[in-house]
């Protein structure tokens, strides 16, 4: 999404410094800063393994960073107490990297989950609600299957219809296309473009689905030896002279840019 | 020596850590029931799963366990000439000691082992996160139905196994050994008081709150297992651990409420 040309840089409404964590004896991020601006759609890459997940995680409070801190919309979200971090929340929807769906529940009850538990509305309206957003995925057909009798690229729009269920102001996306093949991704790819027109969140991907997700993103960060290693435009990442932010490019989308020679050779050896 | 101490040391922690954490749980879950809003349906469902779906294996066990005790006491109190007492001896064992443990015990193995499965595999596949992230409370929406219908269902399967036992006591009592139908019950009725219902009672209650409270936290907390929780190794051996914890806590229990309130 491209941002207006009067607000070259909207408030910040996330915002790491200094965050370290360790796992055991692992130290997966090792001083972490990094921002996200409303409105925007940050994307944040990296080779797997690296922590990315963790980032997100800890803009969700659900992990406590060892050192530094976490700020959503000004407030530090690890000293809140809980009450004033469901406060927080009730601005989120998250995709988690399986959907996270309940399992016990059909697809309708577990997008019907977020308007019961948080809205006083009556089953009707819950139904309304439910079957709109469930309109906008495609899924109507689907509402009374079980998470498990649904593929891959349907648990993540059942994922995104429940995330998208109570207009929040910030999504979180983690890997939204691990696992899907390329049509299904950029079915989802779509649907993330369309509801964010419509609804105007801001956006926190984590992807490796480079260079694909460069055409979503306002922001790219990467993440590489537990560090933010720089946070710029998608058209600037790609031509960054930093070393490590080269190097990934290099890495992920260097048959872009290699030479026919180089290419044939590469397909010689497979 | 240095080792040795490490290890005593890391256990201590271990421990102290896991107390703790359960602790904790506890305290959340139990004020997490009286959270409004107050929500019937997911605890008429638990208790289904708890209470309805292990009737039969308690029914079973129950009927076997009286019409074992029906045979080992009659040969027992024969040696005293005191068969007439068959009634309450059978009554007085199971509605004191086994009714409660033999019930707990099996519950734990059916539903114990179920409820630490499935909000263990919950936690993995980040179902409990997706609930916090919703600013829905994973204690009240998950955890406190379940506890409260372990502290109803307990009690309901054990006066169901107590019932039924004493009906296979009198089945073999009374079928097989000739004892006069009528003093079976009159023994029963003059020996069993209110105290031995009444611990009975307090028994199950506690072991229907331990078995969840174990299960549940043992499941909730899986990524925090130092024996790594992850996968499904992670969840079989956590349930493992849930199912040996929980029923070695009822007969400690068992034996600390006997002591109590005897």
């Amino acid at each position: 999404m491209m941002s207006n040309q009067d607000d070259h840089n909207p408030p910040v409404v996330i915002e790491l410094a200094g965050v370290e964590k360790s796992f055991g004896r692992q130290k997966v991020l090792r001083g972490v800063n990094l921002q996200v601006r409303e409105g925007r759609t940050l994307v944040i890459v990296g080779a797997s393994g690296q922590g990315k997940s963790v980032i997100i995680k800890h803009m969700l409070g659900l992990v406590r960073p060892d050192q530094g801190e976490v700020k959503v919309f000004g407030r530090d979200i690890n000293r809140l107490n809980r009450k004033q971090k469901d406060e927080v929340r009730e601005n989120f929807g998250v995709l988690f990297q399986n959907a996270a769906l309940f399992d016990s529940l059909n697809v309708y009850d577990n997008v019907a989950l977020p308007l019961r538990e948080r809205t006083r509305l009556n089953e009707d309206e819950v139904r309304e609600g439910v079957m709109a957003k469930l309109g906008l995925m495609g899924l109507q057909e689907a509402i009374n299957k079980f998470p498990a009798q649904l593929s891959g690229g349907m648990r993540k729009r059942v994922g995104l219809a429940r995330a998208l269920m109570l207009q929040p102001k910030i999504v979180f996306f983690d890997e939204p296309t691990t696992g899907l093949d390329a049509h299904k991704s950029n079915e989802l790819y779509r649907l993330f473009y369309r509801t964010q027109q419509q609804l105007g969140y801001t956006a926190v991907i984590v992807s490796h689905d480079v260079p694909k997700i460069f055409k979503l993103a306002d922001e790219v960060a990467l993440l590489a030896e537990g560090q933010i290693q720089g946070c710029m435009s998608p058209e600037d990442f790609q031509l960054s002279e930093q070393p490590t932010i080269r190097a990934f490019v290099e890495e992920t989308m260097g048959h872009l840019y290699s030479s026919d020679r180089e290419e044939n050779g590469l397909y010689a050896q497979v | 020596m240095y080792l040795l101490l490490e290890k005593i040391g890391s256990g201590t922690l271990e421990f102290l850590e896991t107390s703790g954490r359960m602790g904790m749980f506890l305290m959340r879950a139990l004020t997490s029931m009286f959270q409004m809003p107050f929500k019937v349906n997911p605890v008429v469902r638990q208790v289904h799963f708890i209470g309805a779906r292990s009737a039969f294996v308690i029914l079973f066990t129950g009927l076997f366990t009286g019409m074992v005790l029906g045979l080992q006491g009659y040969y027992t109190l024969r040696k005293f000439g005191s068969e007439g007492f068959l009634g309450s001896a059978v009554a007085l064992s199971l509605i004191r000691e086994l009714g409660p443990v033999l019930t707990a015990l099996m519950v734990i193995g059916r539903a114990g082992s179920a409820i630490c499965a499935e909000v263990g595999i919950m936690r993995n596949s980040e179902q409990i996160d997706a609930l916090e992230c919703m600013a829905v409370d994973p204690f009240r929406f998950l955890i406190a139905p379940k506890l409260l219908a372990g502290i109803i269902a307990m009690p309901l399967l054990t006066a169901i196994f107590d019932v039924i036992g004493i009906l296979g006591g009198y089945l073999v009592g009374t079928g097989l050994f000739g004892i006069n139908p009528g003093a079976y019950f009159q023994g029963m009725y003059t020996s069993v008081v209110w105290a031995d219902v009444e611990m009975g009672l307090v028994k199950s209650l506690v072991f229907g709150l331990l078995m969840v409270w174990i299960a549940a936290c043992k499941g909730f907390y899986l990524h925090m297992e130092r024996s790594g929780g992850f996968g499904a190794e992670g969840v079989s051996r956590t349930t493992t651990d849930a199912v040996v914890l929980s029923s070695v806590s009822v007969l400690v229990w068992d034996y600390l409420i006997s002591a109590l309130l005897l």
